[in-house]
This record gives structure tokens, sequence and C-alpha cells, in this order.
């Protein structure tokens, strides 16, 4: 038996949550006084996921770098490995909102792409 | 010569219907809002090289839940009100910088094309935002090292400039930009030893304290303070303590944290300069201007929206006022603006509450409803929150939370204002269960 303590990040309440886990079974949620709790708990515990924002450089645009992000939430086990995928990576301008700039990162199926316009200078 | 100047200036002049100063998110809604209330003179002065202010360098993700009901960047979020701006064909200016205005709404500006230049504006609305709070104002001791910084300079020199402040940092206040600064430094292979906080509560959102902090393993000490700087070119250390009841550090409670970046999120000011120089009444509170119900300062046709008004949480808040703030604007300058047959009400808050937006309502200029906001001086557990209509209690919700650091509010019908015709003062209060 596993147990797992988390903040609920629901609203202001912040509750302490401990879930207790059989494997990847949830056994029981305690600590929340809400229902939004109990959902944010569980999945929290089976399939916690993120999106994952940063920055790349950008050539001959007219900012020196475009931000970028995860273009859904990728399993909290990979940020780190997203994050790796954009090192050293640069791009030309034009840059348009929603073009990928790395696809598939880090095999989560995931591409990261722009979050910014950036015109040629 | 002084004289040709102001003789060439004065025939010069151009003439818009509503000046906006700031092109941020504020300004934008202000704009797009008062152009689709039918104003086409509208003009947004804006200092930096790009709309969208502050949300160009807020590259996380979190924004535009209320307003777009999906999850946006902040760059996502401007883009959205930069279309609409440009769409609707709203005229404005970059790299920018406004000087002065005056009482009767002369405003001067300056840019490297154009010089020095002034606009007579019909309504002027102020959307200037706010600045960070900086450590002159901390009166932290110690040196004066290279390698401190206010969070967001921080975020400006990473997301826009691709700049690294430092590899060691320690955080000292847990408002929301340090602990977006907290993952951010880390993704770009910093180490984040600590965040200090001096209240016994964090100020950022519980999202950001789980998402930035516990994610990545970065301890958050409350009631925590820094009371030592030390190296003399480049920052070599900080030495934490722990705070008493009254904010006083512990002695014996001293810890060293050797860092070369120190970061500073110890709250926002309203920019408030040019209208102090106007002559805009204040609030010591807010440190924004005095607003009535159509966020109309006390000079008539002067409007205030977004962080300039009062600091928000939310941009999709700030979105929402500022729309108010753009149609006011431009109701007042058709006209179509009289307290004729109106009553004032006056909002008053206590037991809790710190500040209301606005102060107060005039009944025959409000809309059919009106959104009160307000900030609570500390967290309130199992509450309400109570408006007190002169002596009748009107409005008693329960909640399970408050807390500093989430903008609350109450809405009021004008049907519900009309039903008490001797209404003089709205008591905006937190009462215990």
């Amino acid at each position: 038996m596993e147990i797992r303590n988390l903040t609920c990040i629901s609203c202001p309440m912040g509750c302490q949550i401990t879930v207790e886990m059989d494997g990847n079974e949830v056994v029981s949620v305690t600590g929340n006084t809400c229902k939004r709790g109990d959902v944010y708990a569980r999945k929290e515990v089976t399939n916690p996921t993120r999106i994952v924002t940063s920055t790349v450089r950008v050539i001959g645009g007219k900012a020196d770098m475009v931000s970028v992000k995860t273009k859904e939430d990728i399993p909290k086990g990979k940020i780190f490995d997203c994050v790796k995928s954009l090192k050293g990576v640069e791009v030309e301008a034009p840059v348009h909102i929603g073009d990928v700039i790395v696809p598939d990162a880090a095999g989560t199926g995931v591409d990261i792409v722009a979050t910014k316009n950036v015109e040629r200078a | 010569m002084k004289i040709r100047v102001t003789e060439r200036q004065a025939s010069d002049m151009k003439n818009y219907d509503i000046v906006i100063i700031g092109g941020g998110p504020a300004g934008l809604a202000a704009a797009v809002s008062a152009k689709k209330s039918g104003i086409d003179s509208i003009l947004i002065l804006e200092r930096d090289k790009e709309l969208g202010g502050i949300l160009n360098q807020c590259i996380h993700n979190g924004f535009g839940l209320h307003t777009f009901k999906e999850e946006l960047t902040g760059p996502e979020y401007a883009q959205r009100f930069i279309d609409q701006a440009k769409e609707l064909d709203i005229e404005y200016r970059l790299n920018t910088m406004v000087m002065d205005i005056s009482h009767e709404k002369v405003v001067t500006a300056m840019n490297r094309e154009e010089g020095l230049f002034e606009i007579q504006a019909k309504a002027v609305i102020l959307a200037m935002g706010c600045r960070e709070r900086s450590r002159g104002a901390l009166n932290i001791p110690g040196y004066r090292p290279a390698g401190i910084y206010s969070a967001g300079t921080a975020q400006r020199l990473v997301n826009m400039e691709g700049l690294m402040p430092g590899r060691e940092v320690v955080i000292l206040g847990s408002g929301d930009i340090g602990l977006i600064m907290a993952r951010r430094m880390t993704f770009e292979g910093a180490k984040v030893k600590v965040v200090a906080e001096l209240m016994p509560y964090s100020g950022g959102l519980k999202r950001n304290i789980v998402q930035c902090l516990d994610d990545y393993g970065i301890p958050l000490k409350l009631s925590h303070t820094v009371v030592d700087i030390k190296g003399k070119e480049r920052l070599e250390g900080v030495t934490l303590a722990e705070v008493d009841q009254n904010g006083k550090p512990i002695p014996g409670t001293e810890e060293e944290y050797s860092c070369d970046t120190l970061l500073l999120s110890v709250g926002l000011i309203p920019e408030n300069e040019l209208s102090r120089g106007m002559g805009v009444e204040m609030s010591r509170v807010t440190s924004g201007p005095v607003v009535n119900e159509s966020l109309e300062t006390n000079i008539e046709g002067v409007f205030a929206c977004g962080n300039v008004l009062h600091v928000h949480d939310l941009v999709d808040f700030v979105s929402e006022e500022a729309a108010a703030a753009g149609k006011n604007a431009a109701a007042y300058v058709r006209g179509e603006r009289s307290a004729e047959g109106g009553r004032e009400i006056r909002l008053s808050p206590v037991d809790g509450v710190r500040y209301t937006v606005p102060v107060s309502i005039n009944t025959a200029r409000m809309d059919e409803e009106l959104t009160v906001r307000f900030r609570v001086g500390a967290v309130f557990k199992n509450c309400y929150v109570s408006a007190y209509f002169d002596d009748e209690r009107v409005i008693h919700r329960k909640r399970q939370i408050v807390a500093p650091g989430e903008m609350e509010e109450i809405r009021l019908t004008k049907d519900q204002l009309l039903k008490y015709p001797d209404l003089k003062t709205i008591t905006v209060k937190i009462e215990e269960a």
C-alpha cells in the first residue's frame, strides 16, 4: 500500500489530500472537502499531465525569441525530455502561432508549437 | 521661439474622441469595446515596440479560461485582442511615451518619428498597468551586488531576450511571477534553492505552488525573509531567517544559502504618475484611482481599468473590466451618460474587506448589472461575504475560503438597488460563520 500526499489546486483552500494506492489502483481519497478534490487527486496519482512552455531562438526576426508550448498536455514524467528536445533549436522568421517547432516532442505524440507571431525583421 | 513652437503645436494638435494610455490587455480590450460601441476616433499610445503589454513575456499557460473557455499562453491571449483591434482598424502608435496628461485632457507624448506632440482627447482611458515593487522598497540590509532582479525583469530577460540571469537562485516573495520564474529558471538549467515568503500564507495561486514548486521539489518557506545579502560585485549568497507574527526576524533561525541570483516577487504597484499629474484622486489602499460605477475617476471623462486601477490576478477580469471602461467612455463621448434622476450610493469596505472597485454607484448611470470587485486582508475560512444595504443584510454568500491572493466580487443589479429608494451606503464585509 502506497500513500501519496497532494495539495489540491481546484480552489484557494488547497486541501491536503491523502491518496491510498494499491499499485495503480486508488484505494481511498481523504482530506478533500469537495468532489473536485476527489477528481483532481485521482487524475494526479494515476495520470498526471502538464502543458510545457518555453522559448526558442529566432533567426532574422523582429524578436530574438519565440515562445512555444506543447500543443496538448503531456505526461508529467516527460516534462524534462520535452524541455531537452528544444535545446539548440532555432527557427527562421517568420513564425506564427500554431507553427510546429518540434514534431512529436520526446516521443509523446504531441507537437511543440509556436505561441507568438514573429515577423521578419 | 518658445511661443512659436507652442502656436504651431496648437494648430497642429490632433483630436481624438478617446485616447487610451497603454496597449496591454486593458488598453486593447477597452479600445475594442469602445469601437464596438460606435466610436471611430480612437488612439492607443504604447511605449513598447509591440502591443500586448506584459502578456508578451508571460509565456506560461493558464490565460483565458473565463474569456475564451480555453487555456492560452500570454502571447496567444494578447494576440486574440491584437487581432480584434486590427480588424476594427483601431489606430495605435508604438514606441511612444506619454509624458503628461493635462486636466483638460491634452495628452503630451513623444516618439522618434514625430518628436514631442500633443493630442486633444474628449475622453481618456488610463490603462498603464503596474510595475514591480523593488528592492529599495524592502529595506533588505547587506551589499548591493549584481544578481538581484525583480521576478518580472528576469522573466523578460529569459523569455524575450534569451538571457539567463544566473545559475543558483533564491526567490524572495511567493507572488505568482516568482513562482512561475522558479519553474522557468529550472527548465533553463538553473537550480532554484528556495522560495521565502514573509507572510504565513502565499500570495500566489495554489495551482502555481503545486505546478511550479512542488513538481520540482522547490521548498517554500512561509514566515521567512532575507536578512542579509552577501557579495560585493556579484551576489554570493543570502541569509534567510524566520519571522514572528509582527514580521520581525527571530534571532537564531538564520540559514545561509549560496546563490548568484536573488529574484524578488514582492508585489505590484499600479503605475499612476500620469494619473497623479493630471489630478486624479488616488486610493491609498489600491494605489490606483478612485472610480465610480462607470470606472470614471474624479475627472469627468477620464476612466481607468486593469492593473493601473487595482492589481488583478487573472487577465480575464482585466479584459472584462476594460471592456466596461471602453463602453462607458464611448457613452461619455456621445453625451449619453447622464446622472440625472440618479442617486449616489457609497460602497464601504469593512471587516476584512480592504477596498472595493468602484467606491460609488450612481443609479442613473449604472448598467443593469454591476460587478463590484474587492480584496480581503487575510485568509478567512468558512465565512460569509456579506453586503448590507444600509442596515439590512441583502447579500450573504457562504465561502469555504477567501484569501488576499484571489480577487473577490459581488454582483449588484439596478433593480435590486432601486428597491431601496433611501439607500446611502452598501457595506461589504466578511462575516465569520
